[in-house]
């Protein structure tokens, strides 16, 4: 009796620390706190759990304590901070397995005396578990590059999937009107890994900040329903809290993109559209180092654009570099952070700090846009889509309504890029072909190093 | 059990609420250890499948239920220290200069 109450207690005391951990999360300066009071809360409501009187033997506990220990360690020590996302979707396919197969062995254990309204959660559980376990593995293999990242569509893709949803579903609701059908429950799991699959399929890189969100919302809403079949108020509350964060960020995404959700999943965008542009022939400025150089060092403020470009080439070392030797000469150097620059919400953001650039230097879009008709010189590192000022002005344009940084207003463009083939969307992008654009070729990771060669190096002559 | 059900569904409408809100202030510039923390908290599905291992009520339930001690682990133990390990990475000034 007494340790029901001790288990109860360990339960509240960790749902309070997990909502401090994200509230103290939300600032820097508080953010480690946040993850030193979550850990708390964690550590408690296990050693809580493992009090549990229905507890028989401990054996497979400790097992699955070792290997998962054994898997998690590595992959967060090892990672390279340029694969955060593909951590991030592999722990969501583990989170979601996890659900899904306590929700199959809860099943199997209980279909008898399982209540309609429990029966239902638990099929909620097993659908969402096992699409989010295969679709955050096709994820992960497109971030990869183990499976191929641009978009696959065929004729009637969406009808497939469609259907295959709803006959997951349509079983889902035969099982919970039937729960002794248990012939029945193989196919719905089947069918939701199916799904999972397809629906990664034609999703392309530039979307993968925003269905990771979502994955991460459906991870943590199949752990929430797990929590309303074992009857366990803190799974719901830490569900409920995974699920609204990732459905907020795949939200702010979306806008970020001028995009619904249906587009994004259903929309097969990222296809290359080979008959947008390249009819006009247009001519782009292309420069050397040496002139970039000279313009910058001539500058009184520099904004910086990064993409996932700058994280493909793991130029995020040479442009702290450059940060460097741009900032000992007084010039002002800010980074203009899209939202879904990257592969994930936040990428940018982690790659330049672990480059020590501190983070009072990195500036969100609403913020920095005021400032490029003042600066100078802004200069684009990997990034496209979200400096096209297509997006601005032309209707006609795939884009046309997506926010962009205002990349065009500074008084001198300049792009570092490796040829002029297009971006993500497939569109070319007018900002390379505008009189004051010069257009750097090459390797980002290796121009920038010139750049900061030809700086450092005319210092040491004069 | 309608009133545990009822306790339930409270329980979830209001930390979803709550969720909202303390996530809508989260500065983007740390969204992506957002989501690395919400998964390792979300990682609390642990608790159940220790339950349901070490109940050992059948074959099935303790190899499916080691299978998601496993993966929750994983999500814990990696999902805090990479959380942790990218915190460390920001800090405001140049620590060189």
């Amino acid at each position: 009796m007494i340790t029901t109450y001790v288990i109860q207690f360990t339960y509240v005391a960790a749902a309070a620390l997990f909502i401090l951990s994200l509230k103290w999360l939300g600032h820097p300066t508080t953010a480690r706190r946040g993850v030193r009071v979550g850990e708390l809360g964690m550590a408690l409501a296990v050693v809580g759990t493992l009090l549990h009187t229905e507890i028989v033997s401990y054996q497979w506990i400790l097992v699955g304590f070792v290997l998962g220990s054994a898997i998690g360690l590595p992959l967060a020590v090892f990672m390279p901070m340029t694969h955060v996302p593909q951590r991030t979707a592999l722990s969501h396919a583990f989170g979601a397995l996890a659900a899904a197969l306590v929700g199959t062995s809860e099943y199997y254990l209980r279909s008898g005396e399982l209540s309609t309204f429990t029966m239902a959660v638990l099929s909620v559980e097993v659908i969402l578990g096992f699409l989010t376990f295969t679709g955050s593995l096709m994820a992960f293999g497109k971030l990869q590059d183990l499976v191929p990242s641009r978009p696959i569509v065929y004729q009637g893709q969406n009808a497939v999937n469609l259907s295959l949803l709803a006959a997951a579903v349509g079983c889902g609701v035969y099982l919970v009107r039937n729960p002794g059908s248990s012939a029945l429950f193989p196919v719905v799991a089947g069918l939701s890994l199916l799904f999972g699959v397809l629906l990664l399929i034609p999703i392309g890189g530039a979307d993968m900040p925003t269905v990771i969100a979502l994955l991460n919302s459906d991870a943590g809403l199949s752990a929430a329903a797990m929590g309303f079949v074992l009857d366990n108020n803190l799974l719901i509350v830490a569900g409920a809290l995974d699920g609204s964060s990732g459905f907020i960020l795949s939200v702010i995404m979306c806008r970020a993109m001028n995009r619904s959700f249906t587009n994004v999943l259903f929309g097969g965008f990222g296809q290359v559209r080979v008959a947008a542009g390249g009819v006009e022939q247009r001519s782009a400025r292309s420069a050397t180092a040496e002139d970039a150089a000279a313009i910058l060092e001539a500058a009184s403020s520099v904004i910086i654009i990064p993409g996932y470009g700058m994280a493909v080439a793991q130029a995020q070392h040479k442009v702290r570099e450059l940060y460097d030797a741009l900032t000992r000469r007084g010039v002002d150097v800010k980074f203009a952070i899209h939202p879904v620059a990257g592969r994930m919400p936040g990428h940018m953001n982690v790659l330049l700090a672990e480059a020590d650039i501190p983070y009072d230097r990195l500036v969100e879009m609403e913020e920095i846009n005021p400032e490029f008709p003042r600066a100078d010189v802004s200069l684009v590192i990997g990034a496209n889509d979200v400096t096209n000022p297509a997006a601005r002005r032309d209707k006609a344009s795939p884009i046309y309504g997506m926010p962009i940084l205002d990349v065009d207003k500074a008084r001198t463009v300049m792009v570092i890029k490796r040829s002029m083939s297009p971006g993500f969307a497939g569109i070319d992008n007018e900002l390379y072909y505008m009189q004051k654009t010069m257009m750097l070729f090459g390797d980002a990771k290796h121009f920038v190093g010139e750049l900061v060669k030809e700086m450092t190096g005319a210092r040491l002559g004069a | 059990m309608p009133s545990n059900l009822e306790g339930a569904l409270f329980v979830f409408l209001l930390a979803t609420f709550v969720g909202f809100e303390v996530i809508r202030r989260v500065s983007p510039l740390l969204h992506t250890p957002l989501m690395s923390l919400t998964n390792a908290i979300s990682a609390i599905s642990l608790v159940g499948s220790i339950v349901i291992t070490g109940a050992e009520k059948s074959q099935l339930s303790v190899i499916l239920g080691t299978i998601a001690v496993v993966c929750s682990m994983a999500n814990v133990v990696g999902g805090f220290v990479i959380t942790d390990r990218m915190l460390k990475m920001f800090k405001k000034r140049e620590p060189r200069q």
